[in-house]
């Protein structure tokens, strides 16, 4: 897994609460037995005007200019703004590799559904809460403030903008110590699982007392 | 000892070490395999030399691409075939028990699961589905998970996991005729909202949920999701044990007594703290139909399309301006007034034995209505089907003008063949009614097996209890005649068995 340490990019803002991953990731792409190349359908049923199958050439599809990240101004986006309960709906891995795909390193919103949340941090991805009176105030600044940078230093839990850009931001969030460790260090969870097998065969053999039938 | 809710019981038991940051190793008993979430995490489990720890924790099944017209020709989409074709060689590679899809007992994995005994009281249970909070109907801690925590729950039968909080939703009192399991979650997801359970472990209690069968039990655990929360409970009762008895995977003779005495435990103790106690009362609960894209709305069926000029919320209000749009819908109307195209009787939240018996009581000696395009009965597993078929169910859906068939989950979420065309309007039994879920452009409106079958004869949402002819209502010997599950032949001639897991 890629680690996370710090970044600055551009911030997009994704002004719609309850954004599910059928959204962020329509299931016919579900079908890939791969983990990447689902970049280019992030989003794809409000990103393009017609529908999109997997193997179609994206670079061919009719834009719909209206969705946000088709905007110029966000060309770049690496941060996504977001609203409550973003990531609801399916445990689909893909919705992560998919926005991870695309460029997308960090999520901003004032909640996330559990599995999505948990998945984030397999991939590199960083969610992060925040009250959602700032989340308002994040969307005003990007949205007045054409370029507008945010910094995430993920060492610091702390987000901050450039004076120059327009709005000034010096704020801290909360993480949990475990997920920032892993992120920190780009940890592979299963081989630190595995430095405990013998703490799972003890649990197995008192099972096997208990619950003989599941073994 | 303090008192413990079902949820802390679970949670100790499987509890293999606690870190110090607040994380626990928790032990994962069984998970289910499907074709979708699976391959990368074999492919991850292949690329680090690793092995399955535990084989026969393992049930496999494709569900989500079959297809479920005549099979014999195999899958046409390719990129289908191949997905089922990648779940076909991992299992056969790493040895893991599967239901391939011409097996009988192939179907949706939180069908199949429970229907084998393999689901079973006070064990854990993971899936790569959100829809994994099913099986919590037996007393089981069960949630959804994502392609590595699959990898992970292979190389290490363990995942790494933070408790959640504990929430209790009581339905107090007893249902009207004609309300199912498939309202109360609705209305109760209505109520709290699709984040209301974020969080939280839900726990659904009281008289109402007490007297349902496991597949009502089923369905309203099967959309504990669709109000956030990842695992939805209830506590083992005579219910459960004598659902679980004598199936393929359940305990044999020489342990049955033993289990039954550790399942006895899986309740809250009477003076259990809960973090947050939902009260409803069963009697209040009218037939839902969802108007939105979203679970949380939905209303009963007597009610109006609600106007979102009545929502101080300006999100939430601008969230119900964008529904009313897709959806086509203008707010004011009356849900009943809204005309069908097509109706899915379908799904892991409804495609039970009882589920397709409800529909054809309503259906009996009727025909679905000219108006409606296409009206589908989709069972759950190959095994249901064949119960069906025995009861004659499948002749009398066959004969309204109901296409009947093979087990999956179809037009669930349209992975596979069965799909709505743009601005076809659903009455679904499944569980999302989000934006393209079933086809892109395709309106979704959840409802109950019962009420998807009456809307599909009058070709609108309908009142059950206005329709003149509601003999079914007052005989519902659906709802009370559960002989199947004493008699269940149909799981105890397990001669097809070959793998006892």
């Amino acid at each position: 897994m890629e680690k996370f340490t710090k970044m600055t990019a551009i911030a997009v803002p994704l002004d719609r609460a309850n954004v599910d991953t059928d959204a962020i990731i329509p299931k016919q792409f579900l079908k890939s037995i791969k983990r990447s190349g689902f970049g280019p359908n992030l989003f794809d049923q409000w990103r393009y005007l017609d529908h999109g199958e997997p193997g179609m050439d994206n670079s061919t599809r009719p834009i719909n200019p209206d969705f946000i990240l088709n905007q110029s101004r966000y060309a770049n986006a690496r941060i996504l703004l977001a609203r409550d309960n973003f990531g609801c709906g399916s445990s689909r891995e893909h919705a992560p590799w998919a926005l991870e795909d695309y460029g997308i390193r960090v999520i901003i919103a004032p909640s996330f559904a559990d599995i999505f949340y948990n998945n984030c941090f397999k991939n590199g991805l960083l969610p992060i809460i925040l009250p959602a009176a700032m989340i308002d105030e994040l969307f005003n600044a990007v949205f007045a403030n054409e370029g507008f940078q945010l910094t995430i230093d993920l060492q610091q839990q702390k987000i901050t903008s450039e004076a120059s850009s327009g709005s000034v931001f010096d704020v801290s969030f909360e993480l949990d110590k475990f997920r920032r460790h892993c992120l920190l260090e780009g940890l592979d969870e299963i081989a630190l699982t595995l430095e405990h097998a013998q703490d799972i065969r003890i649990y197995e053999n008192k099972q096997k007392e208990i619950t003989p039938w599941l073994f | 000892m303090s008192a413990k809710t079902l949820y802390d019981k679970l949670w100790d038991s499987h509890v293999v070490r606690e870190n110090d940051d607040g994380t626990s190793l928790l032990y994962i008993d069984r998970q289910l395999i499907h074709e979708v979430t699976s391959p990368q995490a074999f492919e991850g489990l292949r690329t680090a030399n690793r092995q399955p720890w535990k084989l026969s924790a393992n049930l496999a099944t494709p569900d989500h691409n079959v297809p479920t017209t005549d099979r014999e020709q195999g899958i046409a989409d390719p990129v289908s075939k191949l997905q089922v074709d990648t779940l076909d060689s991992n299992c056969d590679y790493f040895a893991i028990t599967e239901f391939k899809m011409n097996d009988i007992r192939q179907g949706i994995v939180h069908v199949v699961s429970p229907e084998q005994g393999a689901t079973l009281p006070g064990m854990t249970l993971v899936c790569g589905d959100s829809h994994t909070s099913t099986h919590g109907a037996f007393g089981t801690l069960a949630f959804g998970i994502g392609t590595s925590e699959v990898e992970h729950v292979l190389a290490t039968q363990c995942l790494i996991q933070k408790k959640s909080k504990n929430m209790l939703i009581l339905v107090n009192g007893q249902l009207n005729k004609g309300v199912t399991a498939k309202d109360i979650i609705l209305a109760i997801i209505g109520k709290i909202g699709t984040a209301g359970g974020t969080g939280y472990a839900i726990e659904f209690a009281g008289d109402a949920v007490r007297s349902l069968s496991m597949e009502g039990r089923m369905t309203m655990s099967n959309m504990a999701i669709e109000a956030g929360a990842r695992a939805g409970m209830v506590a083992v009762d005579d219910t459960t044990i004598e659902y679980v008895r004598g199936r393929p995977f359940s305990p044999d003779k020489e342990h049955w007594q033993q289990a039954v005495e550790y399942w006895q435990n899986f309740y809250s103790d009477a003076d259990a703290r809960f973090d947050k106690t939902i009260t409803l009362e069963a009697g209040d609960i009218k037939p839902q139909v969802t108007w939105g894209t979203s679970p949380e709305m939905t209303i009963a069926i007597d009610e109006t399309i609600p106007d979102p000029a009545s929502e101080s919320d300006p999100v939430k209000q601008e969230g119900m301006r964008s529904a009313l749009s897709y959806m086509g819908l203008t707010a004011g109307k009356a849900i009943s007034e809204v005309p069908v195209d097509v109706v899915f009787i379908g799904s892991c939240t409804n495609s039970r034995i009882e589920d397709i018996r409800a529909a054809a009581e309503v259906v009996k000696g009727k025909n679905v209505s000219a108006a409606i395009k296409q009206a589908l009965v989709v069972p759950g597993s190959g095994l249901i089907k064949q119960q069906a078929e025995k009861e004659g169910l499948d002749k009398i859906l066959l004969a309204a003008g109901f296409e009947w068939r093979e087990p999956g989950c179809s037009m669930c979420l349209a992975m596979n063949a069965d799909r709505l065309e743009p601005q076809q309007r659903c009455a679904s039994t499944s569980n999302r009614n989000f934006e393209g879920r079933q086809g892109q452009g395709g309106r979704t409106h959840l409802v109950s097996p019962a009420m998807a079958a009456a809307a599909a004869i009058a070709g609108h949402f309908v009142d059950l209890q206005s329709i003149a002819d509601n003999s079914y209502l007052v005989e519902d010997s659906y709802l009370v005649d559960d002989s199947y599950l004493v008699d269940d032949s149909y799981l105890v001639d397990n001669s097809y068995l070959t793998n006892k897991g």
